[in-house]
């Protein structure tokens, strides 16, 4: 529709011999809509940037040591274990778990919780070690989370320890 | 009273500038994205504050999924799926696969059938592939298929980098199985992947 008027005037000038004068002006409409149309595609076909990826080493299976040796190898004074429970539970305590030191308490995943105890430990003492044990009916998110913890604490000493019977014992009351 | 004129204004607006607009959010889009993989696999990940990027290439994906099913997919560079395909039929003599369904394995983005449904799998049409309800690969310890995949992944391309692609809900004894399946395939470093977060560390400093 707007082409044809624009033809039409510029057909009005030119009454006069020669070339009839042209508009150079072209509708641009179509081209929007392909534009937008492309526009369109991209967003829903693709998806953005790369995931993020975590790193994470676990060590050669033949040295892995049994969870009681390690707590002795290191000491209990300096050893947190962290247990994450079913229904996005955590409890944490120190030492030994047949005798902690501290604990256990139960506490969240926000940063008033969980992470506020890691930096205030890792602060006090030196050459902390934290166990991490995951209950078999934990959700790969609270792993997740929990290594992340590692990482914005700086924590450097962190191990993904299996759960033992008495820490099921401990944890069950609470 | 002479009637007044309303000069008649033309309807027609300069397109122009909406078109540089729309060209502009297309160039985006193509510049910043890339396609998303064909697989009916919706995985919400966990967030974590990493920000280490994952290569396009060279990836041995496992994918778990919400219900604790386990998939596994590989690139195809330089025909690592072809090879891996080969492998596996030659070290299950059982299972020879035809032409359509190399085809169709290459094609196809992540397994999640055990080796046994597998042939029976490619053979469909793409469609119903795609409705055919996987119950994803054993990793079980009585019969773990994983184990097997990941070794001949492996071997299809040495230099594979192996990433675990969990959702936030699926049961941490299922990945507790993946991760102790690739230690023993002393495979002890691996990626996790998952969504950016802000790190409360360096949210301080601003």
């Amino acid at each position: 529709m707007a082409e044809l008027a624009q033809q039409d005037s510029g057909h009005k000038k030119g009454k006069k011999k020669g070339r009839k004068k042209m508009s150079t002006k072209i509708d641009l409409t179509p081209m929007v809509d392909l534009g937008f149309l492309l526009v369109t595609f991209f967003m829903l076909t693709t998806t953005f940037s790369k995931p993020q990826t975590m790193e994470i080493n676990l060590p050669v299976k033949d040295e892995i040591i049994e969870p009681g040796e390690e707590q002795n190898s290191t000491k209990a004074s300096k050893s947190l274990t962290i247990i994450m429970g079913e229904d996005n539970k955590l409890f944490w305590y120190m030492g030994v778990t047949t005798d902690p030191l501290e604990g256990p308490i139960g506490t969240d995943y926000t940063s008033e919780g969980i992470r506020k105890v890691l930096l205030e430990k890792n602060a006090t003492i030196d050459g902390l070690v934290v166990l991490i044990k995951p209950v078999d009916k934990a959700v790969y998110k609270n792993v997740v989370d929990i290594l992340d913890e590692m990482n914005i604490s700086n924590i450097k000493r962190y191990a993904l320890v299996e759960i033992t019977p008495e820490d099921m014992d401990l944890i069950k009351n609470l | 009273m002479p009637k007044v004129k309303i000069p008649r204004k033309s309807t027609t607006i300069d397109m122009t500038a909406m078109v540089d607009v729309s060209f502009l959010l297309l160039t985006f889009f193509m510049l910043t994205t890339q396609f998303k993989s064909d697989d009916s696999l919706i995985v919400d990940t966990p967030s974590s504050i990493s920000e280490i990027k994952l290569p396009d290439t060279d990836i041995l994906n496992i994918t778990v999924d919400a219900a604790g099913k386990v998939f596994f997919s590989i690139d195809n560079k330089n025909f690592t799926r072809e090879r891996l395909l080969a492998k596996i039929s030659e070290k299950h003599p059982e299972l020879q696969f035809t032409a359509e369904e190399e085809k169709a394995f290459v094609l196809s983005g992540s397994i999640g059938v055990p080796l046994k449904e597998l042939k029976g799998y490619l053979g469909l049409e793409p469609e119903d592939r795609k409705m055919y309800d996987q119950s994803g690969i054993p990793v079980d310890s009585a019969k773990n298929e994983l184990g097997d995949w990941i070794m001949q992944g492996r071997i299809s391309n040495p230099g594979v980098r192996i990433t675990i692609n969990g959702d936030q809900r699926a049961p941490w004894s299922v990945i507790k199985k993946v991760m102790d399946t690739l230690q023993d395939k002393n495979v002890n470093k691996f990626n996790l992947i998952t969504d950016l977060e802000a790190d409360p560390n360096k949210l301080k400093g601003i």
